[in-house]
């Protein structure tokens, strides 16, 4: 694990206005940046930042495909093979009264789907602990971040610098 | 989620706050000693809810014979409570999800308490379905599970299985959406804690860190979860209401009730966030986020769906007179003159009278006016189903078969113990828990528009800049 130890520099902004310039500026001088921390979804900055538009809502849908098809499949399986009765002299196979329920697990198939998806692919979890750069990200500093390993140190500095950045500080995650 | 902002538009948040001012007053709640009036609270709380405790034991051990339930009146307390407890945990969906959708941020205010609230609203109406099976440690037989019984399955074209379904789903997303949104502020309050505190909250918050790549799926996650939850806040109601309008009592066999129901809960539901928020935000000094703003568009939704409901009360008297179906025209006059009448004008009264008061705008901004109103309401949509309920029962085809209903000390204890329930979750849950989102108040901050130069202008000094 030596290996992935990475030496970060990271400028902390005021604004999230500054932090949109600042990462502007970054892209202009092909700089890589490592990561942005927010206390807050900041609008605009993802296409600035060149960050792909999420997929989650796909995997949303296959889960709540995969919920009606529970559903319906399950309850057809159920009233027509497996326990045939007749109720209040309807068919078997009463697709009318399927729908409430393969509703409800159509939505719920997609929600836990995409909430438990949305956890493990941000590396999010119970007990999970992430190393953070500044306790101040959750409060009300636009934290741009740089790895040394990919961006000169001296460079990275002086554009956090001329962006205005506040605070510049180094830590190793 | 950049939308076209009119630029004399006014600021969402009063008292001209900045980020960390925000973080200050929301997140300090959670840090502080509890207050008095708090512990107080609590304690009666408890009491309350022990008594109800008790009372669910008393029915589990005698039996279901403890009620005042009867053969014709088979319905009585736990079925309007019951209804009454899931209509009130609509709002929750209806402001975080909806409004959401429509874009209206002045949500970011009141939806983290409005989630929690319907949370434990859900909590307590699923109480009663449960203890009135009678024997509850047989209650796993309604979940559909491959069994030694037969096989022996539930049975998927009853509404009450339905109900099972869309009740259990519902509370599962509305956890699931109202988490979500909590997981960046418990990671806030543990950036400001140390020592074991910060350890709990660093589980709690799930180690979030803020980067943009998060915020983005949380946003994209939020979102669906928003569109999933729309309809399926409707689809509760709507299945709860087909509990009675799939059923061939007069009264209840009417097309009209799914969307009459609908609208009730969010009438109801809306009238009990009201009554929480004017009391937390007093408590907690929050008035500069949840502002008289936005108790005014409360109330607008309260005098919308308070007259979706009226109109629905006439229309049902109108289509059993039109139906010339002589069943169908007692069971609207016995609910209007019978021996429930004083229910019936109860619900007239609170339901679709009272609320038109909120035409007046200065009236819509008097917060003694509505927390009155709001308490009305609760009431109101109490009888309503009521009303529905036993009224209706108590006096069906046949006239041997009549019967009257009154609740015992039993039914009585246990709606008032869901009461403590309700309350003992939510206190508890402003000691942990900011009760307003601080990440999403702090995202709607500057939406103030840059002509506004009002009280609390955002922009004043934006020419200052560049």
């Amino acid at each position: 694990m030596a290996n992935n130890h990475k030496e970060i520099v990271f400028g902390l902004y005021n604004d999230e206005e500054d932090l949109i310039r600042a990462v502007k500026e970054a892209k202009t001088a092909h700089l890589d940046i490592y990561d942005v921390f927010t206390p807050f979804p900041i609008h605009g900055l993802d296409p600035v930042l060149g960050l792909e538009e999420s997929r989650l809502h796909i995997a949303g849908f296959i889960y709540g495909a995969l919920g009606t098809l529970t559903a319906f499949l399950g309850m057809t399986w159920i009233f027509t093979k497996d326990w045939p009765n007749v109720f209040g002299g309807k068919p078997y196979w009463s697709v009318p009264a399927f729908i409430p329920i393969t509703f409800e697990l159509t939505v719920l198939f997609a929600a836990i789907g995409m909430t438990v998806t949305f956890y493990i692919i941000n590396g999010l979890g119970p007990g999970v602990v992430n190393q953070h750069l500044d306790d101040r990200i959750t409060d009300d500093k636009f934290c741009l971040a740089f790895d040394k390993g990919s961006v000169s140190e001296d460079k990275a500095v002086s554009l956090l610098k001329q962006t205005g950045a506040v605070e510049i500080n180094h830590k190793t995650l | 989620m950049s939308a076209v902002v009119s630029p004399i538009r006014r600021p969402l948040i009063t008292g001209n706050k900045t980020y960390h001012q925000i973080t200050e007053d929301l997140i300090s709640p959670t840090e502080k000693a509890p207050t008095r009036a708090w512990t107080i609270g609590l304690i009666i709380s408890v009491a309350v809810l022990s008594y109800g405790v008790f009372c669910i034991l008393w029915t589990i051990y005698v039996g279901i014979g403890s009620w005042n339930l009867n053969r014709t009146v088979n319905w009585g307390w736990d079925i309007t409570n019951f209804v009454w407890w899931i209509g009130i945990g609509h709002a929750g969906t209806l402001i975080s999800a909806i409004l959401l959708l429509f874009r209206q941020k002045w949500r970011t205010g009141v939806n983290r308490a409005a989630e929690a609230m319907t949370i434990f609203a859900v909590m307590c109406a699923g109480l009663f379905p449960l203890i009135h099976m009678g024997r509850i440690w047989l209650a796993m037989f309604i979940l559909p599970y491959p069994n030694t019984r037969g096989p022996l399955w539930p049975n998927f074209n009853s509404p009450l299985l339905w109900d099972v379904f869309a009740i259990s789903t519902y509370l599962t997303v509305s956890l699931l959406f109202w988490y979500t949104g909590l997981v960046p502020d418990f990671a806030t309050v543990r950036d400001r804690a140390k020592g074991m505190r910060r350890k709990i909250y660093n589980f709690l918050s799930f180690g979030w860190t803020g980067s943009a790549k998060h915020w983005q799926r949380w946003e994209s996650l939020s979102l669906v979860l928003a569109g999933l939850s729309t309809p399926l806040v409707l689809s509760v109601h709507t299945i709860v209401s087909f509990d009675f309008a799939t059923s061939v009592i007069p009264g209840w066999h009417t097309t009209i009730f799914p969307p009459y129901f609908v609208a009730g809960a969010v009438f109801s539901g809306f009238a009990m966030v009201l009554t929480l928020m004017i009391i937390t935000r007093k408590l907690l000094k929050l008035e500069d986020y949840i502002t008289v703003e936005h108790i005014e568009s409360m109330n607008k939704v309260i005098l919308v769906t308070g007259t979706i409901v009226g109109v629905a009360y006439l229309t049902e008297l109108f289509i059993a007179w039109y139906s010339g179906y002589v069943y169908e025209q007692f069971a609207f006059f016995n609910r209007a003159l019978g021996p429930y009448w004083w229910s019936y004008f109860g619900m007239m009264f609170c339901n679709v009278i009272s609320p038109q008061l909120f035409w007046k705008k200065s009236w819509r901004r008097n917060i003694t006016l509505t927390f009155l109103m709001s308490i009305f309401i609760n009431i109101g949509m109490w009888f309503e189903r009521f009303v529905i309920i036993a009224t209706t029962l108590a006096r069906d085809y046949l006239p041997s078969s009549w019967s009257l209903y009154s609740p015992s000390w039993v039914e009585i204890g246990i709606y008032i113990g869901t009461f403590g329930l309700f309350f003992t979750c939510y206190l508890i849950f402003t000691r942990v828990a900011p009760v307003v989102a601080v990440a999403e108040v702090k995202s709607v901050l500057k939406t103030g528009g840059n002509q506004y130069v009002g009280e609390n202008a955002t922009h004043k000094h934006h020419h200052e800049h560049h």
